[in-house]
Protein backbone atom coordinates (compact mmCIF):
# COMPACT_ATOMS: atom_id res chain seq x y z
CA UNK A 1 0.00 0.00 0.00
CA UNK A 2 1.42 3.10 -1.08
CA UNK A 3 1.44 6.30 1.48
CA UNK A 4 -1.20 8.32 0.01
CA UNK A 5 -3.47 5.26 0.35
CA UNK A 6 -2.55 4.47 3.66
CA UNK A 7 -3.19 8.16 4.54
CA UNK A 8 -6.57 7.97 2.60
CA UNK A 9 -7.66 5.33 4.65
CA UNK A 10 -7.16 7.02 7.78
CA UNK A 11 -10.55 8.45 8.98
CA UNK A 12 -9.23 11.79 10.38
CA UNK A 13 -6.68 12.68 7.01
CA UNK A 14 -8.83 13.49 4.04
CA UNK A 15 -11.59 15.47 6.49
CA UNK A 16 -8.54 17.49 7.75
CA UNK A 17 -6.67 17.72 4.55
CA UNK A 18 -9.64 19.03 3.31
CA UNK A 19 -10.20 21.74 6.35
CA UNK A 20 -7.03 22.36 5.82
CA UNK A 21 -7.49 22.95 2.04
CA UNK A 22 -10.26 25.50 2.58
CA UNK A 23 -8.48 27.22 5.57
CA UNK A 24 -5.59 27.60 3.05
CA UNK A 25 -7.93 28.98 0.20
CA UNK A 26 -9.51 31.62 2.73
CA UNK A 27 -6.39 32.91 4.00
CA UNK A 28 -4.97 33.36 0.02
CA UNK A 29 -7.83 34.95 -0.60
CA UNK A 30 -7.74 37.28 2.47
CA UNK A 31 -4.37 37.91 1.42
CA UNK A 32 -4.83 38.63 -2.28
CA UNK A 33 -7.21 41.35 -1.47
CA UNK A 34 -4.70 42.74 1.56
CA UNK A 35 -1.90 43.47 -1.48
CA UNK A 36 -5.01 44.72 -3.45
CA UNK A 37 -4.75 41.88 -6.28
CA UNK A 38 -8.71 41.63 -5.63
CA UNK A 39 -10.80 44.76 -5.52
CA UNK A 40 -12.10 44.93 -1.54
CA UNK A 41 -14.74 46.45 -3.25
CA UNK A 42 -15.85 43.69 -4.95
CA UNK A 43 -15.20 41.12 -2.44
CA UNK A 44 -15.16 41.35 0.93
CA UNK A 45 -11.71 40.05 3.23
CA UNK A 46 -12.67 37.16 4.93
CA UNK A 47 -12.16 38.80 8.35
CA UNK A 48 -14.76 41.20 7.43
CA UNK A 49 -17.07 38.49 6.77
CA UNK A 50 -16.40 36.39 9.83
CA UNK A 51 -16.48 39.41 11.90
CA UNK A 52 -19.88 40.13 10.38
CA UNK A 53 -21.07 36.83 11.52
CA UNK A 54 -22.28 37.90 15.13
CA UNK A 55 -24.13 40.98 13.97
CA UNK A 56 -26.06 39.08 11.23
CA UNK A 57 -27.15 36.67 13.51
CA UNK A 58 -28.20 39.00 16.29
CA UNK A 59 -29.47 41.71 14.53
CA UNK A 60 -30.62 40.34 11.38
CA UNK A 61 -33.03 37.11 13.01
CA UNK A 62 -30.85 34.98 10.59
CA UNK A 63 -31.68 31.93 12.92
CA UNK A 64 -35.58 32.59 11.82
CA UNK A 65 -34.92 32.90 8.66
CA UNK A 66 -32.33 30.30 7.98
CA UNK A 67 -34.95 28.32 9.28
CA UNK A 68 -37.82 30.04 6.89
CA UNK A 69 -35.32 29.08 3.71
CA UNK A 70 -34.57 25.50 5.18
CA UNK A 71 -38.28 24.44 5.51
CA UNK A 72 -39.14 26.12 2.11
CA UNK A 73 -35.91 24.33 0.73
CA UNK A 74 -37.76 20.70 2.56
CA UNK A 75 -41.13 20.99 1.00
CA UNK A 76 -39.77 21.78 -2.33
CA UNK A 77 -37.20 19.00 -2.02
CA UNK A 78 -40.56 16.95 -1.08
CA UNK A 79 -42.39 18.03 -4.01
CA UNK A 80 -40.00 17.96 -5.89
CA UNK A 81 -38.99 14.06 -5.47
CA UNK A 82 -42.41 12.94 -5.62
CA UNK A 83 -43.07 14.65 -8.85
CA UNK A 84 -39.44 13.57 -10.50
CA UNK A 85 -39.69 9.90 -9.38
CA UNK A 86 -42.96 9.90 -9.66
CA UNK A 87 -42.70 11.14 -13.49
CA UNK A 88 -39.64 8.93 -13.96
CA UNK A 89 -41.55 5.83 -12.93
CA UNK A 90 -44.35 6.93 -15.48
CA UNK A 91 -42.22 7.00 -17.99
CA UNK A 92 -40.95 3.50 -17.23
CA UNK A 93 -43.69 2.22 -17.28
CA UNK A 94 -45.53 3.67 -20.21
CA UNK A 95 -43.31 3.28 -23.13
CA UNK A 96 -45.53 4.91 -25.42
CA UNK A 97 -45.02 7.90 -23.02
CA UNK A 98 -41.63 7.68 -22.92
CA UNK A 99 -40.79 7.74 -26.56
CA UNK A 100 -43.42 10.45 -27.28
CA UNK A 101 -41.61 12.76 -24.38
CA UNK A 102 -37.58 11.76 -24.22
CA UNK A 103 -36.84 13.54 -26.62
CA UNK A 104 -38.07 17.49 -25.74
CA UNK A 105 -38.58 16.95 -21.39
CA UNK A 106 -34.71 17.63 -21.29
CA UNK A 107 -35.21 20.98 -23.37
CA UNK A 108 -38.37 21.69 -21.16
CA UNK A 109 -35.73 21.98 -18.13
CA UNK A 110 -33.67 25.09 -20.04
CA UNK A 111 -37.33 27.06 -20.27
CA UNK A 112 -36.70 30.31 -17.89
CA UNK A 113 -39.97 29.66 -15.93
CA UNK A 114 -38.31 31.58 -13.30
CA UNK A 115 -39.41 35.10 -14.72
CA UNK A 116 -42.88 33.70 -14.25
CA UNK A 117 -42.43 34.98 -10.91
CA UNK A 118 -44.97 37.41 -11.52
CA UNK A 119 -47.77 35.16 -12.33
CA UNK A 120 -46.71 33.03 -9.12
CA UNK A 121 -47.45 36.60 -6.96
CA UNK A 122 -50.85 36.65 -8.03
CA UNK A 123 -51.72 33.03 -7.77
CA UNK A 124 -50.41 32.55 -4.58
CA UNK A 125 -49.99 35.85 -3.31
CA UNK A 126 -46.54 37.55 -1.57
CA UNK A 127 -46.08 34.19 0.72
CA UNK A 128 -43.87 31.40 1.41
CA UNK A 129 -46.20 29.09 -0.44
CA UNK A 130 -45.01 31.17 -3.72
CA UNK A 131 -41.66 30.14 -3.53
CA UNK A 132 -42.13 26.64 -2.92
CA UNK A 133 -43.60 26.46 -5.55
CA UNK A 134 -41.10 28.57 -7.60
CA UNK A 135 -38.20 26.36 -6.01
CA UNK A 136 -40.45 23.33 -7.46
CA UNK A 137 -41.05 24.11 -10.66
CA UNK A 138 -39.12 27.02 -11.65
CA UNK A 139 -37.71 26.15 -15.23
CA UNK A 140 -38.80 22.48 -14.59
CA UNK A 141 -35.40 22.55 -14.24
CA UNK A 142 -35.45 20.56 -10.36
CA UNK A 143 -37.87 17.52 -11.28
CA UNK A 144 -36.42 17.03 -14.87
CA UNK A 145 -33.18 15.96 -13.66
CA UNK A 146 -34.52 13.75 -10.94
CA UNK A 147 -37.01 12.04 -13.15
CA UNK A 148 -34.39 11.76 -16.06
CA UNK A 149 -32.08 10.03 -13.34
CA UNK A 150 -35.02 7.89 -11.97
CA UNK A 151 -35.83 6.72 -15.49
CA UNK A 152 -32.34 5.72 -15.77
CA UNK A 153 -31.70 3.85 -13.19
CA UNK A 154 -35.34 1.41 -13.35
CA UNK A 155 -34.22 0.92 -17.26
CA UNK A 156 -30.35 -0.18 -16.27
CA UNK A 157 -31.80 -2.69 -13.32
CA UNK A 158 -30.27 -5.92 -14.28
CA UNK A 159 -32.38 -8.13 -16.44
CA UNK A 160 -31.48 -11.26 -14.34
CA UNK A 161 -32.96 -9.75 -10.64
CA UNK A 162 -36.17 -9.05 -12.69
CA UNK A 163 -36.56 -12.56 -13.68
CA UNK A 164 -35.76 -13.45 -10.10
CA UNK A 165 -38.66 -11.34 -8.88
CA UNK A 166 -40.85 -13.08 -11.62
CA UNK A 167 -39.58 -16.45 -10.78
CA UNK A 168 -41.00 -15.73 -7.25
CA UNK A 169 -43.95 -14.79 -9.00
CA UNK A 170 -43.79 -11.43 -7.52
CA UNK A 171 -46.66 -8.69 -7.94
CA UNK A 172 -45.76 -5.81 -10.12
CA UNK A 173 -46.30 -3.24 -6.75
CA UNK A 174 -43.79 -6.14 -5.26
CA UNK A 175 -41.28 -6.05 -8.13
CA UNK A 176 -41.19 -2.00 -8.16
CA UNK A 177 -40.62 -1.59 -4.23
CA UNK A 178 -38.55 -4.92 -3.05
CA UNK A 179 -36.00 -4.87 -6.83
CA UNK A 180 -36.62 -2.19 -9.03
CA UNK A 181 -36.55 0.45 -6.69
CA UNK A 182 -33.51 -0.54 -4.52
CA UNK A 183 -31.80 -1.13 -7.64
CA UNK A 184 -32.42 2.14 -9.18
CA UNK A 185 -31.66 3.94 -5.80
CA UNK A 186 -28.05 4.88 -6.53
CA UNK A 187 -29.07 6.70 -9.95
CA UNK A 188 -32.27 8.21 -8.56
CA UNK A 189 -29.88 9.77 -5.66
CA UNK A 190 -27.88 11.51 -8.05
CA UNK A 191 -30.87 13.20 -9.43
CA UNK A 192 -32.04 14.11 -6.53
CA UNK A 193 -28.70 15.86 -5.57
CA UNK A 194 -28.83 18.13 -8.51
CA UNK A 195 -32.12 18.78 -8.37
CA UNK A 196 -32.34 19.77 -5.10
CA UNK A 197 -29.34 22.25 -5.87
CA UNK A 198 -31.73 23.83 -8.65
CA UNK A 199 -34.64 24.25 -5.94
CA UNK A 200 -32.96 25.96 -3.63
CA UNK A 201 -31.05 28.42 -6.17
CA UNK A 202 -34.75 28.80 -6.98
CA UNK A 203 -35.70 29.18 -3.86
CA UNK A 204 -32.97 31.71 -3.02
CA UNK A 205 -33.23 33.95 -6.33
CA UNK A 206 -37.09 33.78 -5.65
CA UNK A 207 -36.76 35.44 -2.28
CA UNK A 208 -34.43 38.05 -3.00
CA UNK A 209 -36.64 38.68 -6.07
CA UNK A 210 -39.60 39.32 -4.34
CA UNK A 211 -38.00 40.58 -1.63
CA UNK A 212 -39.86 37.93 0.83
CA UNK A 213 -38.93 35.23 3.11
CA UNK A 214 -36.15 34.30 4.22
CA UNK A 215 -32.27 34.57 3.42
CA UNK A 216 -32.64 35.55 -0.16
CA UNK A 217 -34.43 38.26 1.38
CA UNK A 218 -31.71 39.38 3.39
CA UNK A 219 -29.27 39.03 0.67
CA UNK A 220 -30.92 41.28 -1.02
CA UNK A 221 -31.44 43.90 1.93
CA UNK A 222 -28.05 43.60 2.64
CA UNK A 223 -27.02 44.23 -0.50
CA UNK A 224 -28.80 47.12 -1.32
CA UNK A 225 -27.49 48.29 1.73
CA UNK A 226 -24.17 48.01 0.33
CA UNK A 227 -23.21 45.87 3.37
CA UNK A 228 -20.61 43.57 1.23
CA UNK A 229 -19.16 41.72 4.44
CA UNK A 230 -23.01 40.78 5.51
CA UNK A 231 -24.42 39.69 2.32
CA UNK A 232 -21.38 37.40 1.86
CA UNK A 233 -21.90 36.10 5.70
CA UNK A 234 -25.88 35.56 4.77
CA UNK A 235 -24.53 33.53 1.47
CA UNK A 236 -22.30 31.17 4.10
CA UNK A 237 -25.90 30.51 5.92
CA UNK A 238 -27.18 29.64 2.43
CA UNK A 239 -24.22 27.35 2.33
CA UNK A 240 -25.27 25.56 5.12
CA UNK A 241 -28.92 25.04 4.60
CA UNK A 242 -27.47 23.18 0.98
CA UNK A 243 -25.01 21.17 3.60
CA UNK A 244 -28.19 20.38 6.01
CA UNK A 245 -29.92 18.91 2.88
CA UNK A 246 -27.03 16.82 1.67
CA UNK A 247 -26.82 15.12 4.88
CA UNK A 248 -30.32 14.59 5.28
CA UNK A 249 -30.08 13.18 2.08
CA UNK A 250 -26.75 10.93 2.65
CA UNK A 251 -28.60 9.60 5.66
CA UNK A 252 -31.90 8.85 3.57
CA UNK A 253 -30.53 6.99 0.89
CA UNK A 254 -27.75 5.31 3.65
CA UNK A 255 -31.04 3.20 5.69
CA UNK A 256 -33.08 3.15 1.89
CA UNK A 257 -29.66 1.28 0.60
CA UNK A 258 -26.96 0.20 3.67
CA UNK A 259 -24.57 -0.72 0.99
CA UNK A 260 -23.65 -0.14 -2.70
CA UNK B 1 -11.65 -46.61 -6.01
CA UNK B 2 -14.04 -49.38 -6.47
CA UNK B 3 -14.92 -50.06 -10.13
CA UNK B 4 -18.70 -48.62 -11.36
CA UNK B 5 -20.67 -50.19 -14.06
CA UNK B 6 -20.47 -48.26 -17.25
CA UNK B 7 -23.11 -48.94 -19.97
CA UNK B 8 -24.13 -46.84 -22.89
CA UNK B 9 -27.62 -45.81 -22.71
CA UNK B 10 -28.57 -45.12 -26.19
CA UNK B 11 -32.26 -44.30 -26.07
CA UNK B 12 -34.73 -41.84 -27.08
CA UNK B 13 -36.72 -39.66 -24.47
CA UNK B 14 -39.91 -42.06 -24.89
CA UNK B 15 -37.81 -45.23 -23.31
CA UNK B 16 -36.11 -43.07 -20.47
CA UNK B 17 -39.16 -41.15 -19.13
CA UNK B 18 -40.25 -42.45 -16.06
CA UNK B 19 -43.73 -43.13 -15.38
CA UNK B 20 -43.92 -40.82 -12.21
CA UNK B 21 -42.75 -37.97 -13.66
CA UNK B 22 -42.71 -34.91 -11.61
CA UNK B 23 -41.67 -32.59 -14.45
CA UNK B 24 -42.79 -33.10 -17.84
CA UNK B 25 -41.88 -31.42 -21.14
CA UNK B 26 -43.78 -32.15 -24.26
CA UNK B 27 -42.72 -31.42 -27.60
CA UNK B 28 -41.61 -27.65 -27.14
CA UNK B 29 -41.08 -25.45 -29.87
CA UNK B 30 -40.33 -22.13 -29.62
CA UNK B 31 -39.21 -20.21 -32.84
CA UNK B 32 -38.10 -16.08 -32.51
CA UNK B 33 -38.52 -13.55 -35.52
CA UNK B 34 -34.94 -12.26 -36.18
CA UNK B 35 -34.32 -9.83 -39.00
CA UNK B 36 -32.54 -12.91 -41.18
CA UNK B 37 -36.35 -14.70 -40.91
CA UNK B 38 -37.37 -17.38 -38.20
CA UNK B 39 -35.38 -18.73 -36.19
CA UNK B 40 -36.05 -21.73 -34.66
CA UNK B 41 -34.65 -22.20 -31.28
CA UNK B 42 -36.26 -25.52 -29.59
CA UNK B 43 -37.57 -27.83 -31.65
CA UNK B 44 -40.26 -30.84 -30.57
CA UNK B 45 -38.33 -31.23 -27.18
CA UNK B 46 -39.61 -33.52 -24.92
CA UNK B 47 -38.19 -34.70 -21.34
CA UNK B 48 -39.60 -35.79 -18.04
CA UNK B 49 -37.47 -35.90 -14.51
CA UNK B 50 -38.56 -38.41 -11.87
CA UNK B 51 -39.05 -37.07 -8.07
CA UNK B 52 -35.46 -36.50 -6.50
CA UNK B 53 -34.03 -37.11 -9.96
CA UNK B 54 -31.17 -34.87 -11.46
CA UNK B 55 -31.41 -34.67 -14.71
CA UNK B 56 -28.89 -32.41 -16.88
CA UNK B 57 -29.47 -30.72 -20.65
CA UNK B 58 -26.15 -30.43 -22.45
CA UNK B 59 -25.51 -28.50 -25.43
CA UNK B 60 -23.12 -26.59 -27.77
CA UNK B 61 -23.86 -22.71 -27.13
CA UNK B 62 -26.92 -21.52 -29.41
CA UNK B 63 -28.79 -24.83 -28.99
CA UNK B 64 -31.36 -23.40 -27.20
CA UNK B 65 -30.87 -24.85 -23.68
CA UNK B 66 -31.34 -20.94 -22.37
CA UNK B 67 -34.65 -20.73 -23.97
CA UNK B 68 -35.91 -24.00 -22.83
CA UNK B 69 -34.77 -22.75 -19.24
CA UNK B 70 -36.81 -19.91 -19.32
CA UNK B 71 -40.06 -22.22 -20.84
CA UNK B 72 -39.77 -24.06 -18.07
CA UNK B 73 -39.45 -21.34 -15.63
CA UNK B 74 -42.34 -19.89 -17.20
CA UNK B 75 -40.31 -16.96 -17.85
CA UNK B 76 -41.06 -17.18 -21.59
CA UNK B 77 -44.36 -17.85 -23.37
CA UNK B 78 -45.45 -17.84 -27.00
CA UNK B 79 -44.09 -21.29 -27.58
CA UNK B 80 -45.75 -24.78 -28.65
CA UNK B 81 -46.10 -27.71 -26.54
CA UNK B 82 -46.64 -28.21 -22.76
CA UNK B 83 -44.86 -28.05 -19.55
CA UNK B 84 -46.65 -29.19 -16.47
CA UNK B 85 -45.75 -30.10 -12.50
CA UNK B 86 -47.12 -33.24 -11.26
CA UNK B 87 -49.51 -33.33 -14.24
CA UNK B 88 -50.52 -29.51 -13.66
CA UNK B 89 -49.91 -27.36 -17.03
CA UNK B 90 -47.62 -24.68 -16.26
CA UNK B 91 -47.98 -20.99 -17.48
CA UNK B 92 -46.37 -18.84 -15.66
CA UNK B 93 -43.57 -19.00 -12.79
CA UNK B 94 -44.66 -21.82 -10.63
CA UNK B 95 -44.08 -21.84 -7.14
CA UNK B 96 -43.23 -25.46 -7.58
CA UNK B 97 -39.94 -24.64 -9.65
CA UNK B 98 -37.08 -22.77 -8.33
CA UNK B 99 -34.57 -21.30 -10.53
CA UNK B 100 -31.08 -20.52 -10.01
CA UNK B 101 -29.85 -18.04 -12.93
CA UNK B 102 -26.03 -18.01 -14.80
CA UNK B 103 -25.69 -14.22 -14.29
CA UNK B 104 -24.99 -13.02 -10.61
CA UNK B 105 -28.45 -12.66 -9.37
CA UNK B 106 -27.79 -11.68 -5.53
CA UNK B 107 -29.59 -8.82 -4.14
CA UNK B 108 -26.08 -6.01 -3.72
CA UNK B 109 -28.74 -3.88 -1.13
CA UNK B 110 -29.59 -7.13 0.96
CA UNK B 111 -27.19 -9.08 3.35
CA UNK B 112 -26.70 -12.84 2.85
CA UNK B 113 -29.20 -13.54 5.53
CA UNK B 114 -31.71 -11.07 4.18
CA UNK B 115 -31.32 -12.18 0.15
CA UNK B 116 -32.03 -15.79 1.71
CA UNK B 117 -35.05 -14.67 3.47
CA UNK B 118 -36.09 -13.04 0.80
CA UNK B 119 -38.83 -14.97 -0.67
CA UNK B 120 -39.99 -15.87 2.79
CA UNK B 121 -40.80 -12.36 3.34
CA UNK B 122 -42.74 -12.39 0.09
CA UNK B 123 -44.64 -15.45 0.87
CA UNK B 124 -45.62 -13.26 4.63
CA UNK B 125 -43.78 -15.23 6.83
CA UNK B 126 -43.02 -13.50 10.44
CA UNK B 127 -39.78 -12.28 11.05
CA UNK B 128 -38.29 -14.46 13.25
CA UNK B 129 -39.77 -17.56 11.51
CA UNK B 130 -37.98 -16.62 8.53
CA UNK B 131 -34.67 -15.26 9.46
CA UNK B 132 -34.47 -18.83 11.24
CA UNK B 133 -35.38 -20.80 7.96
CA UNK B 134 -32.85 -18.58 6.54
CA UNK B 135 -30.62 -19.25 8.92
CA UNK B 136 -30.91 -23.22 7.87
CA UNK B 137 -30.53 -23.01 4.43
CA UNK B 138 -27.72 -20.42 4.28
CA UNK B 139 -25.77 -22.93 6.79
CA UNK B 140 -26.68 -25.76 3.66
CA UNK B 141 -24.54 -23.92 1.45
CA UNK B 142 -21.54 -23.44 3.77
CA UNK B 143 -22.10 -19.91 4.53
CA UNK B 144 -22.78 -19.99 7.77
CA UNK B 145 -20.91 -16.80 9.43
CA UNK B 146 -21.57 -15.04 6.37
CA UNK B 147 -25.19 -13.82 7.38
CA UNK B 148 -24.06 -9.88 7.94
CA UNK B 149 -22.26 -9.81 4.75
CA UNK B 150 -23.08 -7.89 1.61
CA UNK B 151 -22.56 -9.92 -1.72
CA UNK B 152 -19.95 -6.99 -2.68
CA UNK B 153 -17.96 -8.88 0.05
CA UNK B 154 -18.00 -12.33 -1.05
CA UNK B 155 -16.46 -13.98 -3.71
CA UNK B 156 -18.03 -15.48 -7.11
CA UNK B 157 -19.15 -18.55 -6.05
CA UNK B 158 -20.01 -17.70 -2.45
CA UNK B 159 -22.29 -15.70 -4.27
CA UNK B 160 -23.68 -18.19 -6.45
CA UNK B 161 -24.37 -20.13 -3.04
CA UNK B 162 -26.35 -17.55 -2.08
CA UNK B 163 -28.68 -16.90 -4.85
CA UNK B 164 -28.63 -21.52 -4.36
CA UNK B 165 -29.41 -20.80 -0.44
CA UNK B 166 -32.12 -18.21 -1.22
CA UNK B 167 -34.10 -20.22 -4.14
CA UNK B 168 -33.84 -23.65 -1.29
CA UNK B 169 -35.40 -21.30 0.60
CA UNK B 170 -38.54 -21.24 -1.13
CA UNK B 171 -38.92 -25.23 -0.63
CA UNK B 172 -39.29 -25.87 -4.57
CA UNK B 173 -40.46 -29.04 -5.51
CA UNK B 174 -38.05 -28.92 -8.92
CA UNK B 175 -34.98 -26.95 -8.95
CA UNK B 176 -33.93 -25.59 -11.93
CA UNK B 177 -30.57 -24.19 -12.52
CA UNK B 178 -28.76 -22.49 -15.73
CA UNK B 179 -24.95 -22.90 -15.46
CA UNK B 180 -25.05 -21.55 -12.44
CA UNK B 181 -21.24 -22.07 -11.91
CA UNK B 182 -20.28 -20.80 -15.54
CA UNK B 183 -18.63 -17.94 -14.64
CA UNK B 184 -16.08 -19.93 -11.92
CA UNK B 185 -13.02 -21.26 -12.09
CA UNK B 186 -12.78 -25.15 -13.04
CA UNK B 187 -11.60 -26.28 -9.37
CA UNK B 188 -14.08 -23.94 -7.75
CA UNK B 189 -16.89 -25.29 -10.00
CA UNK B 190 -15.77 -29.20 -9.45
CA UNK B 191 -15.45 -28.10 -5.04
CA UNK B 192 -18.92 -26.45 -5.86
CA UNK B 193 -20.23 -29.62 -7.47
CA UNK B 194 -19.78 -31.25 -4.17
CA UNK B 195 -21.94 -28.89 -2.71
CA UNK B 196 -24.59 -29.07 -4.97
CA UNK B 197 -24.52 -33.48 -4.39
CA UNK B 198 -24.29 -32.97 -0.94
CA UNK B 199 -27.59 -30.65 -0.81
CA UNK B 200 -29.38 -33.53 -3.64
CA UNK B 201 -28.28 -35.94 -1.20
CA UNK B 202 -30.00 -34.01 1.84
CA UNK B 203 -33.33 -32.36 0.31
CA UNK B 204 -33.91 -35.29 -1.99
CA UNK B 205 -33.57 -32.18 -4.64
CA UNK B 206 -35.36 -32.57 -8.00
CA UNK B 207 -33.13 -30.94 -9.95
CA UNK B 208 -33.07 -30.02 -13.92
CA UNK B 209 -29.27 -28.82 -15.14
CA UNK B 210 -28.82 -26.67 -17.67
CA UNK B 211 -25.26 -27.02 -18.54
CA UNK B 212 -22.37 -26.42 -21.37
CA UNK B 213 -19.96 -28.54 -18.96
CA UNK B 214 -19.71 -32.50 -19.75
CA UNK B 215 -17.57 -32.64 -16.47
CA UNK B 216 -20.15 -30.72 -14.27
CA UNK B 217 -23.11 -32.82 -16.53
CA UNK B 218 -21.49 -36.11 -15.65
CA UNK B 219 -20.53 -35.53 -12.21
CA UNK B 220 -23.99 -34.22 -11.09
CA UNK B 221 -26.57 -36.24 -12.70
CA UNK B 222 -28.73 -39.33 -13.24
CA UNK B 223 -29.49 -38.83 -16.93
CA UNK B 224 -28.28 -36.28 -19.34
CA UNK B 225 -30.12 -35.01 -22.23
CA UNK B 226 -27.90 -33.96 -25.25
CA UNK B 227 -28.99 -31.50 -27.70
CA UNK B 228 -28.20 -30.64 -30.89
CA UNK B 229 -26.74 -27.36 -32.37
CA UNK B 230 -29.61 -25.00 -33.71
CA UNK B 231 -32.48 -26.07 -33.91
CA UNK B 232 -32.21 -27.46 -30.37
CA UNK B 233 -33.59 -31.05 -30.70
CA UNK B 234 -32.98 -34.19 -28.46
CA UNK B 235 -30.13 -35.91 -29.78
CA UNK B 236 -29.53 -38.44 -26.97
CA UNK B 237 -30.42 -39.48 -23.52
CA UNK B 238 -27.13 -41.18 -21.69
CA UNK B 239 -28.30 -42.38 -18.41
CA UNK B 240 -25.02 -41.83 -15.94
CA UNK B 241 -24.72 -45.27 -13.96
CA UNK B 242 -22.07 -44.24 -11.61
CA UNK B 243 -22.56 -44.70 -7.71
CA UNK B 244 -23.98 -41.91 -4.80
CA UNK B 245 -23.31 -40.70 -2.80
CA UNK B 246 -20.79 -39.32 -5.38
CA UNK B 247 -17.91 -36.60 -4.61
CA UNK B 248 -15.74 -34.82 -7.13
CA UNK B 249 -13.15 -37.49 -6.42
CA UNK B 250 -15.55 -39.41 -9.48
CA UNK B 251 -13.85 -37.35 -12.03
CA UNK B 252 -10.59 -39.10 -11.88
CA UNK B 253 -12.57 -42.53 -12.43
CA UNK B 254 -12.24 -44.61 -15.62
CA UNK B 255 -15.95 -44.67 -16.06
CA UNK B 256 -16.49 -41.28 -15.45
CA UNK B 257 -13.71 -40.66 -18.28
CA UNK B 258 -15.71 -43.02 -21.05
CA UNK B 259 -18.89 -40.92 -19.84
CA UNK B 260 -17.01 -37.83 -20.53
CA UNK B 261 -15.71 -39.42 -23.81
CA UNK B 262 -19.12 -40.81 -24.79
CA UNK B 263 -20.85 -37.18 -24.61
CA UNK B 264 -18.06 -35.35 -25.98
CA UNK B 265 -18.31 -37.52 -29.35
CA UNK B 266 -21.99 -36.64 -29.73
CA UNK B 267 -21.55 -32.95 -28.75
CA UNK B 268 -18.51 -32.68 -31.04
CA UNK B 269 -20.26 -32.37 -33.96
CA UNK B 270 -22.89 -30.17 -32.63
CA UNK B 271 -19.88 -27.85 -31.24
CA UNK B 272 -18.59 -27.48 -34.52
CA UNK B 273 -21.70 -26.66 -36.08
CA UNK B 274 -21.81 -24.25 -33.72
CA UNK B 275 -18.31 -23.13 -34.21
CA UNK B 276 -18.90 -22.72 -38.23
CA UNK B 277 -22.23 -21.03 -38.08
CA UNK B 278 -21.06 -18.11 -36.04
CA UNK B 279 -17.54 -18.12 -37.90
CA UNK B 280 -19.49 -17.61 -41.05
CA UNK B 281 -22.46 -15.27 -39.42
CA UNK B 282 -19.15 -13.15 -38.61
CA UNK B 283 -17.61 -13.42 -42.16
CA UNK B 284 -20.93 -12.64 -43.10
CA UNK B 285 -21.19 -9.33 -40.99
CA UNK B 286 -17.99 -8.20 -41.99
CA UNK B 287 -18.84 -8.22 -45.52
CA UNK B 288 -21.94 -6.14 -45.13
CA UNK B 289 -19.74 -3.35 -43.42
Amino acid sequence: MTAAAALAKNRYVPAALGLGSFVAFIALVELLIRVGVINRFIVPMPSDIIAAFPRVIVEEHVVQRFLLTAGEALSASILVTIFGVGGGVLLYRYHLLRLATETWVAAVAAAPLVLMYPLYLVIFGRSALTIVMMGFTAGLAPIIPIMLKTLEGLLATRRVLINVGRSFNLTPSQQFWKILFPAALPTIFVGLRLGLIFALINIVGVEFLINFGGLGQLINELAERYDLAGTYAAICFVILVSICVFILMERLERWLRPVD
Amino acid sequence: MAAVPFERIDTDAAKLAPANAILTVDDIVKRFETPDGVLTAVDHVSLSVAPGEFVGVIGPSGCGKSTLFNIIGGLLDGYDGTVKVAGERVRGPHPAIGMIFQEESTFPWRNVLDNVAFPLEIAGLPRAERYDRARHFVKLVGLDGFERRYPAELSGGMRQRVSMARTLAAQPKILLMDEPFASLDEQTRLLLGDKVLHIQQQLKQTTLLITHNITEAVQLSDRIVVMTYRPGKVKRMVEIKLPRPRSSEIVSSEAFGRYVAQIWSDLREEASRGLDDEESRKLHEGEKR
